[in-house]
């Protein structure tokens, strides 16, 4: 079956990583991977696999006779910012894995559905990729009305981007928890832990509770969840049983979970960077499913055309 | 070389946001009023006040305050007359918004607190409190974990960035003697006349002031304190201990002793709930290398779970696990449960 052709757009680890995934999907043929350093690693895998490799950025890209019908940009919100419009008046998708968000957030299970045909999604932060599907599992079940995340990641998994720019990380995820989780309010906490052998990435939900919210269904809309995302990360799972409490008076719910990476280019320590690359990958999926469909379905149409004179 | 010419150590008073901690971030209007106006009337040069857990710490895995921090701050500014107000915030929980904020409502100076690794989060907003005019410190947290010369090489990246003194801060009360003088000089030896040095104890191996007076030996001219020990773990060195003792050494902090005598017994005592203790919990925490703050977290958490209080911190320490990492506690107790009851 025809695939559609992707360019990944920055060849550092989140790039590379997101490359081993698209090489396996069955709607994507990943045919570029661009970056700025000839000495980078990233390219240099790339082009090992097979992959058309250029150090000579974007603007390599876009003068190609032949465009990529989706862009994944991992380079930097900054560069981003310069690029959307660009891949937009090319009439590339672009789905964005920094911290720029020029289109709707997406976290697939909860809002996959409502944006792969916007032309620039944004995959928020790898913590609200953790925890807003738990938010959602939450809210769907019981309104909640405050929520917050602590999303723990090993010291070696968090690059020069995140370090420098830490307080996005907290404002574009508690942002998101409240847009796309459905919390009234969101709060996020990162915290990098430098413990060898690096740890793996934790990540705690805390929602709060209506006084008569059933602790079952809360409870079993969470499982449901974590198997639905655990569909496209693997290393996705509960640590325990959600825990329930009262704080101040106040009804709430504790989620503690763990991300194990696929290993794919990064560590399996490092599931903070393979849940971003995987739901990448998932909403490039549903981009790529739905530009299929259009072009058999307008085959379909010019056949009969055809057909009939 | 000293603090400054009156001064030989400047005294941070943290009682007011450390011993948020110990008070379960229950602290009230006219808890700081009371705190501030005698400490600062005893000559106590920088009080620091904010949630235990730094700006924006209000939170289900840190405890929400009883009254927004904010109000605090300013009633604190209100109150002093000639202490500077301090404010404490840790990159990846606080915001440069809420260095704008404290800015704003008239503190004059902000401590950023990273991880003794983890110096490089905190570089922007180093850059913005120098560019409010904002007295500038670094915290370098569970310092005892480093070795010194790594130690150094993270104070310079705080210097760098801006911080005009870098604290080796023993958040465990872990460190014994020579662990505080060897980090302190490792860090007066990097960063020379760049940026101050600072030491901020506990008391849960009993060595908070015995440490402070050796990390003044080897340079530092700052170093925090709690009045009556109000703080997490069995609390921080004793302000007032620490008045007497360096008086009697000929160091000269400005604080006028039986002021802060009085000030300990008649004002900071009746706002805490117990006094902060060497109890098996606090000495276990130093013992173990555990985060203070984790001791009432531990003890709720052991008390819900009906495990023991003790096991926690110990599987604290096993894990490895750092400031901040709180929610993590619950886990550790909800994991004790199950493995009793298998």
């Amino acid at each position: 079956m025809a695939k559609v052709t992707a360019a990944i757009v920055g060849s550092g680890n989140i790039g590379t990583d997101l490359l081993y995934k698209l090489l396996r999907s069955d709607l994507i043929e990943p045919r570029w991977m661009i970056g700025i350093d000839p000495a980078s690693e990233g390219l240099a895998r790339a082009s090992r696999l097979g992959v058309e490799a250029s150090a000579e950025g974007v603007d390599w890209l876009l003068s190609r006779p032949e465009l990529p019908e989706i862009v994944f940009e991992a380079t930097s919100a900054y560069v981003h910012v310069r690029n959307a419009p660009r891949y937009r008046e090319a009439g590339i998708k672009a789905v964005d894995l920094t911290p720029a968000a020029r289109g709707p957030y997406v976290v697939p299970p909860v809002n996959l559905a409502e944006h792969y045909e916007q032309p620039n999604v944004n995959m928020v932060t790898c913590g609200g990729q953790a925890t807003i599907p738990i938010v959602h599992a939450v809210n769907r079940v019981a309104p909640v009305e405050y929520a917050e995340i602590v999303a723990t990641v090993s010291s070696a998994s968090a690059g020069p981007g995140t370090r420098q720019n830490i307080d996005e990380f907290t404002r574009t995820t508690a942002k998101a928890i409240e847009v796309v989780g459905g919390a009234e309010r969101g709060k996020a906490i990162i915290i990098l832990n430098p413990a060898e052998p690096p740890l793996m990435m934790k990540d705690t939900v805390f929602c709060s509770l209506p006084d008569d919210a059933d602790e079952e269904k809360v409870a079993a809309s969470i499982e449901e969840m974590v198997t639905e995302v655990a569909g496209y990360v693997p290393g996705y799972h509960l640590r325990s049983e959600p825990q329930f409490d009262v704080i101040d008076g106040r009804r709430r719910v504790a989620t503690f979970l763990e991300v194990e990476g696929a290993g794919d280019f990064l560590p399996p320590y490092a599931g903070n960077l393979d849940i971003m690359t995987a739901a990448a990958a998932r909403v490039g999926d549903q981009i790529a499913r739905d530009l299929l469909d259009t072009a058999s379905a307008a085959g379909t149409a010019a056949g009969e055309t055809e057909g009939e004179s | 070389m000293p603090f400054s010419d009156s001064l030989d150590v400047r005294i941070t008073d943290t009682s007011l946001r450390d011993g948020s901690h110990a008070k379960r971030h229950r602290f009230t209007v006219a808890d700081v009023t009371a705190i501030v106006g005698a400490l600062d009337a005893a000559g106590m040069p920088v009080i620091e006040v904010a949630h235990g857990d730094g700006l924006g710490g209000s939170s289900y895995n840190y405890g929400f305050s009883a009254v927004d921090e904010r109000e605090l701050i300013a009633a604190a500014v209100e109150t002093a007359r000639n202490a500077r107000i301090a404010c404490l915030m840790l990159p990846g929980l606080g915001t440069k918004d809420d260095i704008k904020a404290v800015h704003d409502i008239g503190a004059s100076i902000v401590r950023v607190a990273t991880h003794c690794t983890e110096a490089d989060i905190s570089e922007q907003h180093f850059g913005l409190a120098r560019d409010l005019g904002l007295e500038t410190v670094g915290f370098l947290m569970m310092a005892h974990t480093s070795e010194p010369e790594a130690l150094a090489g993270q104070a310079r990246i705080m210097a760098d960035a801006g911080c005009q003194c870098v604290y080796v801060v023993d958040s465990a009360g872990a460190m014994i003697l020579e662990d505080a003088s060897d980090r302190v000089a490792a860090v007066v030896a990097e960063l020379g006349d760049d940026a101050q040095v600072g030491f901020h104890g506990h008391e849960n191996l009993s060595l908070s002031l015995a440490n402070t007076i050796l990390a003044v030996r080897a340079g530092a001219v700052q170093a925090d304190g709690s009045t009556r020990r109000f703080g997490a773990g069995s609390g921080n060195t004793s302000c007032e201990a620490m008045a007497a003792v360096f008086e009697r050494l000929g160091i000269r902090t400005g604080l006028d002793v039986l002021a802060m005598i009085d000030a300990a017994e008649d004002v900071v005592r009746p706002v805490m709930d117990d006094e902060c203790v060497l109890d098996r919990m606090s000495l276990i925490m130093g013992y173990a290398g555990v985060y203070s703050s984790f001791l009432k977290h531990a003890y709720r958490a052991a008390e819900r779970y009906d495990v023991s209080g003790a096991e926690i911190l110990l599987r604290c320490g096993e894990n490895k696990l750092v400031g901040g990492q709180e929610d993590q506690i619950i886990q550790i107790a909800a994991e004790l449960a199950a493995e009793a009851a298998r």
